[in-house]
C-alpha cells in the first residue's frame, strides 16, 4: 500500500498541490483522475520521488520515503516499476535490449536467466514477434505495451502509469487497461494510474482518487462514481455528451426502480 | 547575471559530483565506453583529416606568400607551418570545431532523451543517469582526443606538403628541411595536454545542458547552442591560462 498525508508542493512560491491525503491499496488499480493542469502529475512524482514535497510524507508499505537512506532510497526504486506518457523507451535499444535493461543493470540473474525473463515478458505483453524491433519501428500501442514489459521486468510490487492511453485508439486503449489490470491482480502490484480517459475510470477504477486544482475533492470506485455529489466531479465526469446521456439513462433507471 | 553565473557552475559543479562516480556495473560501463570512442572519436576522423588538409595547405601558402625577405631563409616556410598546426591549431582550432561538432551532438542527445523521459525513467529504476549517461561520454572522449590531436598535427603537415609538391611556390626539399628545423618535442606534448582539457570542457558542459533541459525540441536546440558557445569560451579562457602555465 502506498499513503499520501497532507501532501503539499509549490513552485516557484505558487502552491500547486493543497494538503492531499490518499490511500493506493495493494492488488488494485487504483486511479488518479483529474483535468489536464490539476496537479494529478505532480502528485504521482511526489509518490514516485522524482518530487519532493514541501510538506506532507509518502508512505511505502509503511516506509517512509522521507527517512530512507541513499542506498534504502536505491533498494525502493527497483521495487518500482514506471510507464511514462511517451513511453520513455530507449531510442538506441531493441524491444528486448529495453526489456533487459533493468534486468542488466540491478538483476543478480545470470544472463541466460535475464534473457529468459525478458522474453517472458515480452511474451505477457504480445509482443513476441517484435524482440529486434528498434521503438521507432513500432506503433504507439506496441511501444506502451514494451514499456509495461519493462516496467514489469523486475517484478516490481509498485505500478506507476503516466496517462497510459494517451494518443492511443480507443480498442488500444481498452487493450492496455485491460493488460495493467491483469498484471496487477496477477502478481498482486499496487498499480497507480494517472489518467484522464473515462473509459479507464469506468472499466478498471477499483480505487479512484479525484484531484481538482490541487485538492484531492472525491474518493471512490467506477461503481459509485456517478452517485457523486461532488460538483467538481461531475463536471469532469459529464463533460463529454456521451457521458451526460449515460447520466440521462442511469438517473430514469434509477427513477424507474424507485416507482417500482 | 554574475548570481546566475555562480549558481550556474555550483550546478555544474554537483553535476559532475555526481558523474564521477563508480559506474554501477563496469561491463556496462566499458560497453558504453568502446561506444562513445566510436561514436564521438572516430567517426570525428574524417572531419579531423579534410579540415587538417586544407588548414595545413592555406597556412603554407599563407606563409609562403608573406615571408618575402632575403633575410629570412626559405626554409622558414615550413617551420612556421609546422609551429602554427602545434602550437596552436591542432589543439586550440582543432578543439573548437570539434566542440561544435561533438558538444552539439552529446548536449542535443542528452536533452532528447530528457524531454523524452529517458532519464526520467532511469532514475526511477535507481540508476544515477547522470554516471549512466555522461562519465562514458567523457573518459571516451578524452582518451582519444590526443589522437585526434596527433592525427591532426600529422595532417596538416601534409596539407602543406602538397602545396610543395603541387605548386612552385616552395620546393619540398626546403618545407621537409623546415618541418624539421628546430623540433622541440615539448610542443606536441603540450599540444596533447591542452586537447585533454579541451575535451573534458566539450564533454562535460554539452552534458550538462543536455541534462538539465527542460522543455522540448525548441530548448533542446537552444540548449545545443548554449552548449557550443559556452565551451568555445571555456576553450579560449583554457588556451590562455594553459599556454601561460606550460609554455612559460
Amino acid at each position: 500500500m502506498i499513503e499520501a498525508k497532507h501532501v503539499s508542493k509549490w513552485f516557484d512560491g505558487q502552491r500547486i498541490l493543497f494538503d492531499i491525503d490518499a490511500k493506493f491499496d495493494t492488488g488494485k488499480t487504483n486511479l488518479i483522475i483529474g483535468q489536464s493542469g490539476s496537479g494529478k502529475t505532480v502528485f504521482m512524482k511526489c509518490l514516485i520521488g522524482l518530487l519532493t514535497p514541501e510538506e506532507g510524507e509518502i508512505l511505502y508499505d509503511g516506509r517512509r520515503f522521507r527517512d530512507l537512506d541513499t542506498q534504502q532510497k536505491r533498494q525502493l526504486r527497483t521495487e518500482i516499476g514506471m510507464l511514462f506518457q511517451g513511453s520513455a523507451l530507449f531510442d538506441n535499444e531493441t524491444v528486448l535490449g529495453n526489456v533487459m535493461f533493468p534486468l542488466k543493470m540491478f538483476s543478480p540473474l545470470s544472463r541466460a536467466e535475464q534473457l529468459e525473463r525478458a522474453h517472458f515478458c515480452i511474451k505477457r505483453v504480445g509482443l513476441d514477434h517484435a524482440d529486434d524491433k528498434y521503438p521507432s519501428e513500432i506503433s504507439g500501442g506496441m511501444q506502451k505495451r514494451v514499456a509495461i514489459a519493462r516496467a514489469i521486468a523486475l517484478n516490481p510490487k509498485y505500478l506507476f502509469c503516466d496517462e497510459p492511453n494517451s494518443g492511443l485508439d480507443p480498442r488500444t486503449s481498452i487493450m492496455i487497461d485491460e493488460l495493467l489490470s491483469d498484471i496487477t491482480h496477477e502478481y498482486g502490484i499496487t498499480t497507480i494510474i494517472n489518467t484522464h480517459d473515462m473509459n479507464s475510470v469506468l472499466g478498471i477504477g477499483e480505487h479512484i482518487v479525484f484531484i481538482n486544482k490541487g485538492h484531492c475533492d472525491w474518493t471512490g470506485n467506477d461503481k459509485n462514481i456517478f452517485k457523486s455529489k461532488s460538483e467538481s466531479l461531475n463536471d469532469f465526469v459529464f463533460a463529454s455528451k456521451l457521458f451526460r446521456e449515460v447520466k440521462t439513462f442511469l438517473e430514469r433507471e434509477y427513477e424507474a426502480e424507485e416507482s417500482r | 547575471m554574475v548570481v546566475s553565473s555562480i549558481k550556474s557552475f555550483g550546478r555544474y559543479c554537483a553535476f559532475m559530483a555526481q558523474v564521477f562516480r563508480a559506474p554501477e556495473k563496469w561491463r556496462e560501463f566499458l560497453k558504453q565506453l568502446v561506444f562513445e570512442i566510436n561514436k564521438l572519436g572516430v567517426d570525428s576522423i574524417p572531419l579531423v583529416i579534410i579540415i587538417s588538409i586544407f588548414i595545413g595547405a592555406v597556412i603554407c601558402i599563407q606563409m609562403t606568400i608573406n615571408i618575402v625577405s632575403p633575410m629570412i631563409p626559405s626554409y622558414s616556410t615550413g617551420l612556421a607551418t609546422r609551429e602554427i598546426l602545434l602550437l596552436e591549431f591542432s589543439c586550440t582550432m582543432m578543439s573548437l570545431i570539434l566542440a561544435g561538432k561533438v558538444g552539439s551532438n552529446i548536449s542535443s542527445e542528452i536533452g532528447t532523451m530528457r524531454v523524452t523521459e529517458q532519464i526520467d525513467a532511469m532514475e526511477i529504476m535507481g540508476l544515477n543517469a547522470a554516471n549512466f549517461i555522461v562519465l562514458p561520454k567523457i573518459v571516451g572522449f578524452v582518451l582519444f582526443v590526443p589522437v585526434l590531436c596527433v592525427l591532426s598535427m600529422f595532417m596538416g603537415l601534409i596539407g602543406g606538403a602538397l602545396v610543395a609538391k603541387f605548386t612552385d611556390m616552395i620546393s619540398m626539399e626546403n618545407y621537409v628541411f623546415g618541418i624539421q628545423s628546430f623540433f622541440n618535442e615539448w610542443y606536441i606534448w603540450y599540444a596533447i595536454i591542452k586537447t585533454l582539457f579541451f575535451a573534458f570542457i566539450i564533454t562535460s558542459v554539452a552534458s550538462y545542458y543536455g541534462f538539465y533541459v527542460k522543455g522540448g525540441s525548441l530548448e533542446v536546440g537552444q540548449a545545443s547552442t548554449r552548449a557550443v558557445v559556452s565551451s568555445s569560451i571555456l576553450i579560449l579562457l583554457a588556451d590562455v591560462i594553459l599556454t601561460k602555465l606550460l609554455l612559460q
